[in-house]
């Protein structure tokens, strides 16, 4: 008799959301700002973006292959970390240290340790690291928007001249930059989007982006510009926000948030460094298992156990 | 007629919880009585505690409501005749999955006759309520299958004062407390007024979702016209997140008294009924009928036109099925119960048994849930609503960490099912902290 069913445990219904569709989401709320850095730096941040995310996709493909593990292309990540890898970096930079970077990223921070969920740090920020300690003059050489052949003027970002850009200019992003870090008001569209969609809280990038203000403003900064220059946007509302190398409780993510801030802010004060988002994230990464180690709840109706004397 | 009383709010509010699709389709179609089958195998333990002893033989003539099995125990519950007709034996019979249980095999007569020894239960006490639950052989309803005899019979210094009656109906598709509500609103407060003047309660909470207007309107009305001068009855509107009716959850929101681990809900002065139970209890109560018929919603991809059914106790599915008009080799899937908790189903000679309250029968196409590794969202530690965190659980497990998921306080799990629901990896962890309970439960004995 074969009128056995297929029984499986509870529950029995799940969820819409999946692992693609949140990754998925994330690429689609970048597109703005990706969009407008290829329209303000022309073919060349085309040429990049596309670089990174080919590469990526193509580096995770290949490992799972060769180590005869299964696909996970599907998942979207790859796409994620290669499109953020490619907006945190300058126009300018040559094809093959783009491509350097996406391996780096797949590979050697994240399939290394375990792949997807596994990576102690973001792949995306980690291999901006590894590209700005490798290849130093071909990383920080920045162009001048809509001038798009490939022998740009190169000029320094609004960070290291702080004063010089108006801030209607920063807010909009028509200035000098990565490719996706420019249009603050694009990034904060994106951010929205996600933290409507559910997919981000937003305890972190508001915490981040407050502790920068609040320690510009203390230091004399002026707080709009400093929060609008350099990478902060981009970092803060998506590359803190990954979920696997950030805690997972809302006060955790305060303290993550926090933390970003602070040291972001140190290094643009006091260390050479014009720029410390993404130092600061990387930091943060490496102590969020720490922060994710503190029993910040009880569960319901937890009671401490009262010792009693035998 | 409008009412000038108000529903309460929650006292309590409870961490996290799921926001579910509600799926009632069956909520506004008038409940059918199933007729009953050819033959019903009526199993002796439906309820948690002691297998009831049967009291029939093989060839005995019984009726609708006849005593066939007395309770085996304090912590047990008797079991009555839901047909009238033979006894064809007494004998093990795999049901559900692979464990043999025993089950009382009856020969229905087609004539649902009743039997003529059935006579109104006489209350003056207390003690008489609880007496009389345990003649009805009642138990949770809610799917609980707990005796309610015992949680209606305190210990002599529990000093209860609240009562709390369970219409939160919190699981999807599920309507039949629901129809209780509509079809049977009399009874329900009649019930709940009988309670209150043989216990003396300082509070009655009738609690439901918001997601059900109608039901909480019905009620007021009613409870309206008979409020009391102490007031002591009360109507309160909970909001429709998942897991609303859990027992830990309902006394939280009703009193904001918390349930702590390994306690019982008389720890904190409450008890806490289903509506179905209660009104089953009046029936009980003025007609004699013990319970040998559940009102079941029936529902799911592969059900045409879901409907709630009164089903004779020990109605095997594929009857059920037949009524319907259902192909069993169309049926992929059958869960007993809710989606987010009901027990699967691996064979339609599975009966249906007094705590279940739905049938899901769903068709054969499966969704692709594609299981990907845990991102770390913490989309389950958000959901779960006694505030653990489901996917570190999992990671201990997997390790065999058995120190590691204690610390993590798995045993405080309610098995609701909302941190699998909301995993969009699809990580199976309600699963891994029931399995991960278990193993605690083993090594301590």
């Amino acid at each position: 008799m074969s009128n056995l069913l297929k029984a499986a445990s509870s529950p029995h219904i799940r969820h819409e959301d999946s692992t693609a569709g949140i990754m998925f989401n994330v690429a689609f709320a970048l597109m703005p700002a990706a969009v407008f850095g290829c329209i303000l730096f022309g073919i060349r941040a085309v040429f990049v973006l596309l670089t990174t995310v080919i590469t990526a996709v193509a580096a995770e493909f290949i490992w799972n292959l060769l180590l005869k593990k299964p696909q996970t292309v599907g998942d979207f990540s790859a796409v994620v970390t290669g499109l953020l890898l490619g907006m945190n970096l300058s126009p300018n930079v040559p094809l093959w240290i783009a491509a350097i970077g996406s391996v780096a990223a797949i590979i050697v921070v994240k399939q290394m340790f375990g792949g997807l969920g596994y990576n102690f740090a973001n792949p995306a920020i980690a291999a901006r690291i590894i590209l700005l300690v490798s290849f130093p003059s071909a990383m920080v050489s920045y162009s001048e928007p809509l001038r798009s052949s490939v022998d740009t003027v190169t000029s320094a970002t609004p960070l290291a001249n702080p004063t010089g850009t108006p801030i209607l200019k920063l807010f909009l992003g028509t200035h000098a930059g990565c490719i996706g870090e420019t249009s603050a008001c694009l990034l904060l569209i994106g951010g929205l989007v996600l933290i409507l969609l559910r997919v981000i809280n937003p305890i972190i990038p508001a915490s981040f982006i407050g502790t920068v203000a609040l320690f510009g403003w203390a230091f004399g900064e002026d707080p709009l510009r400093y929060i609008l220059t350099g990478g902060l946007m981009l970092g803060a509302i998506f590359m803190a926000t990954d979920y696997v190398t950030s805690p997972t409780s809302n006060l955790g993510k305060l303290i993550f948030g926090i933390g970003c801030g602070i040291i972001t802010f140190v290094i643009r004060r006091f260390a050479s460094l014009p720029e410390g988002v993404s130092y600061a994230i990387l930091i943060m990464n490496i102590i969020t298992p720490l922060i994710n180690r503190i029993p910040l709840s009880h569960p319901f109706g937890f009671k401490k156990e009262v010792k009693e004397d035998a | 007629m409008e009412t000038k009383e108000k529903a309460l709010r929650p006292v309590g509010k409870i961490h996290g919880g799921a926001h579910l699709p509600h799926f009632k389709n069956t909520a506004e179609t008038e409940t059918e009585t199933m007729p009953a089958p050819g033959t019903v195998f009526i199993p002796v333990s439906q309820h948690i505690g002691a297998p009831a002893n049967a009291t029939v033989k093989k060839g005995d003539k019984v009726y609708v409501g006849s005593l066939i099995a007395d309770a085996g125990g304090f912590v047990s519950a008797p079991v009555h005749s839901s047909v009238s007709g033979t006894v064809k034996g007494v004998a093990d019979k795999v049901l559900n999955g692979t464990a043999a249980v025993k089950c009382i095999e009856i020969e229905s007569d087609g004539e649902m006759e009743k039997d003529p020894e059935l006579k109104p239960f006489v209350i003056n006490t207390a003690e008489d309520i609880a007496a009389a639950a345990k003649a009805c052989g009642l138990v949770g309803l809610g799917g609980a299958g707990f005796p309610a005899h015992v949680k209606l019979s305190p210990a002599k210094d529990a000093e209860i004062d609240t009562l709390i009656i369970n219409a939160a109906e919190c699981e999807p598709y599920i309507t039949a407390d629901y129809r209780e509500c509509m079809e049977n609103v009399d009874g329900i407060i009649a019930a709940t007024y009988l309670l209150r003047d043989k216990f003396g309660f300082k509070k009655i909470v009738i609690c439901v979702e918001n997601n059900k207007p109608k039901a909480i309107k019905a009620l007021m009305e009613v409870a309206a016209n008979k409020l009391d001068v102490e007031d002591t009855v009360k109507l309160m509107k909970l909001p429709s997140t998942y897991p609303q009716g859990a027992e830990k959850v309902i006394i939280y929101s009703a009193t904001g008294r918390k349930v702590p681990l390994g306690k019982l809900p008389s720890d904190v002065g409450c008890i806490v009924m289903n509506v179905t139970s209660l009104a089953k209890l009046y029936d009980f109560i003025t007609t004699g009928m013990p319970l040998v018929a559940k009102r079941i919603t029936v529902d799911g991809s592969a059900v045409g036109n879901p409907k709630n059914l009164t089903v004779p106790i020990g109605t095997p599915i594929k009857d059920v099925l037949d009524y319907m008009g259902i192909d069993p080799e169309n049926v992929g899937r059958i869960i007993m119960g809710g989606p987010m908790m009901g027990q699967p189903v691996s064979n339609i000679d599975a009966v249906i048994e007094k705590r279940t309250n739905a049938l899901l029968i769903m068709d054969k196409d499966e969704r692709d849930y594609r299981r990907t590794a845990c991102i770390r969202c913490g989309r389950c530690q958000r959901t779960c609503p006694m505030n653990l965190t489901p996917a570190k659980v999992e990671t201990a497990y997997r390790k065999g960490d058995t120190a590691a998921y204690e610390k993590l306080n798995v045993n405080y799990c309610i098995e609701c099912g909302s941190c699998s629901f909301i995993c969009p990896a699809r990580r199976p962890l309600t699963e891994v902290m029931r399995i991960a309970k278990g193993e605690l439960r083993r090594q301590k004995k």
